[in-house]
């Protein structure tokens, strides 16, 4: 339908012109039940996809499931020629750098967030500043990883040798820094799961009643006495999914991991050691591998599907429950 | 600080002071803590302005004519371009949006048109939001396992299709809210003219929906064409030109910084620079015209 004319609406000459209680035509009413089941068709159709990805990765990872069982699970061998397969490190270092990603772009997340929705900065800035964040989840994770190997792990190094020399005690800096390792693989991360944290925290943060603030900055209150007790208290619900989901995010990304972990069949809580992931242990090893290397492949990639798939619909049942309770409030 | 007082005679007996001055404790510490969270905000948007300074430093210095028009060099040669990876880039984004957009499309007619509340419909969204989360890499192990085993070989069509795995939640959940914002003050002027539904959804709602759903449609693409962890074993890659067969490995600029990333070759390092430096351009500019696409009215 050409819309000519009219700017954002349909052209309606022809409508205006056909007499208005002529029934529509056998052909106009055949259309209109063939569009309808096209459309459920369709519906239908993004659950057969997401049914169909589950069920592909489970079918190709039967006859691992089969032959290695729990055993997979918890031992920490990978070895193709002997077909010996174990994914404990990856498991470990999935959850590690995740968590330390959390940690780290959580906190400055939620930060950022007050900051853009609590009067902090002038209306431009804060727009101009929301972009910006935006825009940080625009860049290819790709680009993280080099600029990671070439920026970041140089940066690192002076540091990470100082602690490592001072600090040896302590099992985070128990060893150097070699080149990519765990610490500036949650770097990345952190700075990968920072927007998707902002954007939710800060709608949860803005969806707190106005009268509420304003009421407790009558009482006297200084601005962050208002924040910590009464936006953040409120919008817990809301960050707090922001938090899990920019968890569930961390979880499955790949390619900054993939570059920046070291790729070592090992797990340790020393932040500068070498370890892997999950999804980096998928990058690396499904291109050249062989037939029973990627049935092992294929359970890991269940576990990882599980894990995320958890995580994301937690996620997700909490900001359902934090809007909820927040229409209450009005 | 967990909750504010509950109990109102406690209040009286704080005798705090409402003085604004920087010897208060409270206003220092309020003061304190403004420009901490102020730094920290600066710090959080440091690392953008590093990357973007990087892809300028290392990347603008390797543009030239050649960089776009010849294949990505052996190991230790010099000279070559990045051609055929910005080619490959374009044919697995066309197939992917070619997959995704039927699909994703006319899911979201169904859920803003007909599904309404109806349990179809719950179950349609909620996997919808489950494929936004889904991991990229399990999508091309999905494509792996149906496109790549079944035809024997990697190739354009593999990484299509897990693109299409990525592009499609986002196509639908984008363009139902765009279906949805339809006035339905229109639609109901249409159904009392007669139409049916059918018409009323392509001749009304569609067309006035369109710049939403070009604009998911755009977030879509920027997001695949940056996507790497699909294709690295789907697409693969090829130092050869796109010849028209979609069954054969193909490059992508995102593959080939990944691969030219961990090469010793100062050269490929710095032709990942420049790949990398062309891939944000595109991302970016896609992003931008997403926005103008729009003009969202402001929040608040």
């Amino acid at each position: 339908m050409a819309s000519t004319g009219m700017k954002a609406g349909p052209d309606l000459t022809e409508a205006f012109r056909s007499p208005v209680s002529r029934p529509p035509s056998a052909w106009q009413k055949n259309f209109d039940v063939a569009f309808k089941y096209l459309a459920h068709a369709f519906g239908a159709g993004v659950v057969l996809l997401l049914g169909g990805v589950v069920f592909e990765v489970m079918r190709h990872a039967k006859t691992a499931i089969a032959d290695y069982g729990f055993k997979f699970l918890t031992t920490s061998t990978w070895d193709a020629n002997r077909a010996d397969f174990g994914i404990l490190p990856e498991i470990l270092g999935t959850l590690y750098t995740s968590i330390l990603a959390l940690g780290m772009g959580g906190f400055l997340g939620i930060t950022v967030a007050l900051v853009l929705s609590q009067g902090f900065v002038p209306r431009k800035v804060e727009l101009a500043m929301k972009n910006v964040i935006e825009l940080l989840a625009a860049i290819p994770s790709v680009v993280y990883g080099l600029w990671g190997i070439f920026v970041l792990v140089p940066l690192l190094r002076g540091p990470a040798g100082w602690l490592n020399e001072h600090f040896e005690s302590i099992p985070f800096f128990s060893t150097r820094l070699s080149g990519p390792g765990i610490l500036p693989a949650a770097l990345v991360l952190s700075i990968m799961i920072l927007p998707t944290v902002t954007a939710i925290s800060r709608e949860a943060m803005a969806a707190v009643p106005k009268r509420l603030a304003a009421a407790a900055y009558g009482l006297g209150a200084t601005r962050w006495e208002v924040i910590f007790n009464v936006t953040l208290p409120t919008s817990a619900g809301g960050i707090f999914g922001a938090l899990v989901l920019g968890f569930g995010r961390a979880l499955g990304e790949t390619m900054a991991l993939a570059m920046l972990v070291g790729n070592a069949n090992v797990f340790g809580f020393s932040l500068f050691s070498p370890g892997n992931t999950l999804a980096a242990l998928l990058a690396n090893h499904f291109p050249e591998a062989g037939n029973v290397e990627v049935g092992a492949l294929m359970y890991a990639a269940l576990v990882l599907m599980l894990i995320t798939l958890a995580v994301n619909a937690l996620g997700s049942w909490i900001m359902l429950h934090a809007t909820r309770e927040l229409k209450g409030l009005g | 600080m967990a909750h504010a007082a509950t109990n109102p005679q406690e209040i009286p007996a704080q005798q705090s002071s409402f003085r604004k001055s920087l010897s208060e404790p409270r206003t220092l510490v309020n003061t304190a803590l403004t420009v901490l969270a102020l730094l920290f905000s600066v710090f959080a948007m440091f690392p953008l302005f590093s990357v973007l300074y990087m892809l300028l430093a290392k990347g603008a210095t390797q543009l030239s004519l050649s960089l776009f028009t010849e294949l990505t060099p052996g190991a230790g040669m010099e000279g070559g371009g990045i051609g055929n990876a910005i080619v490959g880039t374009l044919v697995v984004v066309a197939v992917s949006t070619v997959l995704a957009l039927p699909l994703g499309f006319m899911g979201a007619v169904y859920l803003a048109e007909y599904g309404g509340e109806s349990k179809l419909a719950v179950v349609v969204r909620f996997c919808g939001k489950v494929l936004t989360g889904l991991p990229s890499i399990l999508a091309g192990v999905f494509a792996y396992a149906m496109v790549v085993v079944t035809t024997g070989s990697f190739s354009a069509l593999a990484g299509g299709a897990a693109m299409a795995v990525l592009m499609i939640p986002t196509v639908m959940l984008t363009a139902e809210s765009a279906l949805r914002a339809v006035p339905s003050k229109m639609k109901m002027a249409a159904f009392g003219m007669g139409a049916t539904r059918a018409q009323v959804v392509t001749k009304i709602v569609i067309p006035t929906a369109i710049p939403g759903i070009l604009t998911g449609v755009m977030l879509a693409l920027a997001r695949a064409m940056g996507e790497t962890a699909p294709l690295l074993f789907t697409a693969l890659f090829s130092d050869y030109w796109f010849g028209g067969e979609l069954l054969k490995p193909i490059a992508s600029l995102s593959v080939l910084i990944y691969n030219f990333a961990g090469s010793p070759f100062e050269h490929q390092i710095a032709l990942a620079w420049a790949a990398s430096l062309v891939l944000v351009t595109i991302v970016l500019v896609l992003n931008v015209i997403a926005q103008i696409v729009t003009r969202r009215p402001e929040e608040h």
